[in-house]
């Protein structure tokens, strides 16, 4: 690891002019992305500002039945937090389904959407790798490429992003608070990862600089119900190799209303499925519309030489969750 | 002391196990590194150094975490609790008592890490987290009462703790019986509880100022 100097924000406006002041400079939150990545030398920050001890704690409904967290809320905290077991079961699930305990309890929200790669390639130093070191080539594309992207990659970078979290709140629509220097923005949680196109060094659109300071969520559709699937290598602590949140509402006459559907572990960003959404909506919620929606999403797959089962894989993962939201209501336990 | 912004290491306050240690760390040094390395504290093992082990599992402000991943540098004022804090050879904390009952190891390299991470696992149930194994009826109707513990729910919890040795069937009874024996007896699980509140209030009070051990948040 290289030496630095430390400091700790004193506010998010004083963090970002630090940042701004310094720049070979890095945000600390948990640092259970960041040091990992300093002890593998990936990340090589000549100054690290602590941001953990930012008062952006708070988890609070918004005016219009939403809910705001702050960028700090660990990740642990977030899915105990009994609004979003209740209102936003497919985020608690996400965050349940990543990492650990231990993990979970320091990472934070704004941390877990910033995560880098988990490719092997990225992660070793002695291997070209065109996020890590742009221009020196993809070692992924033509290598062990079975945990890498079917959708959207590039012949720059096959990489997928890792968060279980972030899957979950494309499929709810929510919305980044960014600060930067100059001044606040607001981005989709959606739209907040890129595509890998010729510049894989960019994992998502944030500038230079810029501090997540919190995340809202709008209030979830009338009558909708969500879940989130995670299909991996053993049943607990490991990255998805395919993931699908998905929030739906049905009509009476059992119709689909509403429907968001995005997948992880499949390409460079939470993969919002949208073609999948227009087929669903306005069509009968039963499993073969479903079918026929996943499909129709996954036809844009190019799988590469190793990984083509994530593609009935991740069609399966839409299917079978979508199917279980139209089942029976989850019944109140006893006692509740 | 404020780190000095020109320099690249630091003077900080860590208090472990209730002792307050001032040291001076380079800011690369790890907590589990001036655990080990400064304190002598070295019950909390580095496995991996990468947070994919839970040998190096503290409690920090009373939650478990991978000491390997934190800059002590960020933790000036931090109350740490390692497995030195939990108990000793005349009075060993229920969970540590259970894994030696249950013979809950082989090599052992991976026990205090395991115990340490039970010990916040079951502050965490108690506070009423839910897990990947909760299921979604309870998930819905979450209240944040007490999370009850099944053995899926104790590998799901657990499973931040590798055991090379395999040891996990005995794991899993040697915890199961601390969480039987706080369902028995309430107020003895180890939870969020300062230091004395619950004693005397039990039968068991001998027991309880043990458990005591974990530190409020
Ligand atoms: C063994 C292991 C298993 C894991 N398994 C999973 C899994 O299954 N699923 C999953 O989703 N994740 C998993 N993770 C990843 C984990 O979720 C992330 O490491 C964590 O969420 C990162 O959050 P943090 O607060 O620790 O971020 P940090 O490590 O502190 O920061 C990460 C990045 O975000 C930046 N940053 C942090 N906060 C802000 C902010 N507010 N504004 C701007 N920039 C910021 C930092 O500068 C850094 O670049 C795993 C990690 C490990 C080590
Ligand atoms: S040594 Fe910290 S998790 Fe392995
Ligand atoms: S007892 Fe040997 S690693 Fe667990």
């Amino acid at each position: 690891m290289k030496p630095f100097t430390f400091e700790r924000a004193t506010s998010p406006e004083q963090a970002v002019s630090a940042f701004a002041a310094q720049p070979h400079a890095r945000f600390l939150a948990g640092g259970t992305n960041l040091v990992d990545l300093m002890k593998l030398g990936v990340e090589t920050p000549e100054h690290l500002i602590d941001v953990s001890r930012l008062p952006l704690n708070d988890i609070e409904p918004t005016a219009d039945g939403g809910l705001r967290v702050g960028a700090n809320v660990r990740n642990s905290d977030l899915a105990a937090h009994t609004t979003v077991c209740r209102s936003y079961p497919a985020l608690a699930q996400a965050l349940l389904a990543g990492a650990s305990g231990q993990l979970r309890n320091l990472a934070t929200t704004g941390g877990n959407l910033l995560q880098r790669t988990r490719c092997p390639y990225f992660q070793d130093l002695s291997a070209p790798c065109n996020k890590r070191e742009p221009g020196s080539g993809c070692s992924a594309r033509e290598g062990v490429n079975r945990d890498m992207a079917v959708l959207g990659h590039s012949e720059h970078c096959v990489a997928t992003h890792p968060s279980d979290m972030a899957v979950a709140l494309a499929a709810y629509d929510a919305q980044l608070e960014l600060l930067g220097p100059e001044g606040s923005r607001t981005v989709p949680a959606a739209e907040f990862h890129r595509l890998p196109e010729d510049t894989p060094q960019r994992d998502t659109v944030l500038r230079p600089g810029e501090l997540i300071s919190h995340v809202t969520l709008p209030p979830p559709p009338a009558g909708a119900r969500a879940a989130y699937r995670k299909a991996r290598d053993r049943a607990s602590y490991a990255f998805a190799l395919a993931s699908a949140a998905a929030v739906l509402a049905v009509d009476g006459d059992g119709t689909v209303r509403h429907a968001a559907l995005a997948f992880g572990g499949l390409a460079h960003r939470p993969w919002r499925a949208r073609t999948a959404e227009q087929v669903l909506t306005g069509s009968r919620a039963d499993a073969e519309t479903f079918a026929r929606a996943a499909d129709a999403e996954l036809a844009a797959a190019r799988p590469l030489s190793d990984n083509a089962f994530k593609v009935p894989l991740a069609r399966n993962l839409a299917v079978h969750t979508l199917t279980a939201l139209t089942g029976d209501a989850p019944n109140r336990p006893a006692g509740t | 002391m404020i780190p000095q912004r020109t320099a690249t290491s630091s003077t900080l306050t860590l208090h472990v196990n209730d002792t307050a240690h001032t040291v001076t760390v380079d800011h690369r040094a790890t907590v589990l590194d001036v655990l080990r390395e400064q304190l002598h504290l070295t019950g909390s093992k580095k496995g991996c150094d990468h947070g994919q082990c839970g040998a190096c599992t503290v409690l920090l402000e009373g939650r478990r975490a991978n000491s390997c991943l934190l800059l002590a540098v960020a933790y000036d004022g931090a109350h740490l609790t390692t497995v030195e804090g939990l108990g000793d050879e005349e009075r060993l904390h229920p969970l540590q008592e259970a894994f030696h009952e249950r013979d809950a190891f082989q090599c052992g390299y991976c026990t205090p890490g395991q115990i340490v991470s039970g010990v916040g696992m079951l502050c965490e149930a108690a506070e009423g987290h839910p897990s990947h194994a909760t299921s979604p009826e309870a998930l819905q109707w979450a209240t944040g009462a007490p999370a009850e513990l099944n053995r899926d729910e104790i590998r799901e919890r657990m499973s931040g703790n590798i055991c090379r040795c395999g040891a996990y069937p005995h794991i899993v009874e040697a915890i199961e019986d601390v969480t039987d024996h706080a369902l028995r007896h309430r107020g003895t699980a180890p939870h969020r509880t300062d230091a004395g509140a619950d004693a005397g209030t039990d039968a068991d009070s001998g027991t309880d100022a043990r458990t005591d051990a974990v530190p409020a948040r």
